[in-house]
């Protein structure tokens, strides 16, 4: 049974620091994917001076620990970990984190990407930008879609 | 008793975060409750509810169809989400 985490925080979080709990305690692992994302300064061609994003409380972390189960079935991993943030952001910092171990890098790479792709188009997050011309919601992407879609077909 | 939650541009097009819907047999499905919360509220209502793309949880999981409901289930509205 893969070693899975969730955490829904405001604080801002270590990537250095992620990385070593997540290898905690266990000898096997052979391969590490970790993806960070961050607030832009502009998103389509607007400028974006702080940030809003909201959630579900409850819904979000099942939804997740959803993803990285199925991400578990999947692939043979070790362990799967997700720090998102909520609250106020500002440019350059960031939001979300995604850590997952297992003996071979093909594993740790794919279910990288399935679980943030996943997480963009399933978990109830909602961003709210602010900037110079006002502040608007988020639309959400088909090209997200389509990335989550692929995950779907390739079963 | 239907609890019922909005969020990000619903809640705002509302101007209401949860409401409370006595349980009956008009709120036995997901379709009753959109059309109990149409007929207490507003234009913003009817258009903020029947919106293409607005997505239905209950207890917590996206559905995509119709589903029945218990008392004292959980039902949101939102729109599509936008993390990561």
């Amino acid at each position: 049974m893969a070693n899975l985490a969730v955490s829904v925080q405001e604080h801002d979080f270590d990537p250095g620091q992620l990385q070593e709990a997540l290898l905690a305690g266990a000898s096997e692992e052979g391969a590490v994917a970790t993806f960070t994302g961050y607030v832009r300064v502009n998103n389509d061609d607007r400028g974006v001076s702080r940030m809003m994003m909201e959630h579900y409380p409850g819904m979000t972390e099942k939804s997740i620990e959803s993803t990285l189960n199925e991400a578990t079935q999947r692939w043979p991993l070790i362990a799967a970990s997700v720090v998102h943030r909520i609250g106020e952001l500002t440019p350059g910092e960031r939001i979300v984190w995604v850590g997952v171990s297992s003996r071979h890098r093909g594993a740790s790479f794919s279910a990288c990407e399935y679980i943030m792709d996943y997480l963009k188009t399933n978990a109830p997050f909602w961003k709210k930008e602010i900037g110079p011309d006002g502040e608007h919601w988020v639309e959400a992407r088909d090209t997200d879609t389509d990335r989550a879609r692929r995950w779907a077909a390739s079963e | 008793m239907i609890r019922v939650l909005f969020f990000a541009r619903i809640r705002e097009q509302l101007d209401c975060a949860s409401m409370e819907l006595e349980w009956s047999d008009a709120v036995r499905h997901t379709e009753g409750v959109r059309a109990a919360l149409i007929a207490q509220g507003d234009a913003r209502w009817e258009a903020a509810l029947l919106e293409d793309n607005i997505i239905c949880a209950v207890n917590q999981q996206v559905v995509t169809a119709e589903i029945e409901l218990s008392d004292g289930d959980e039902v949101a509205f939102f729109p599509p989400v936008t993390g990561g």
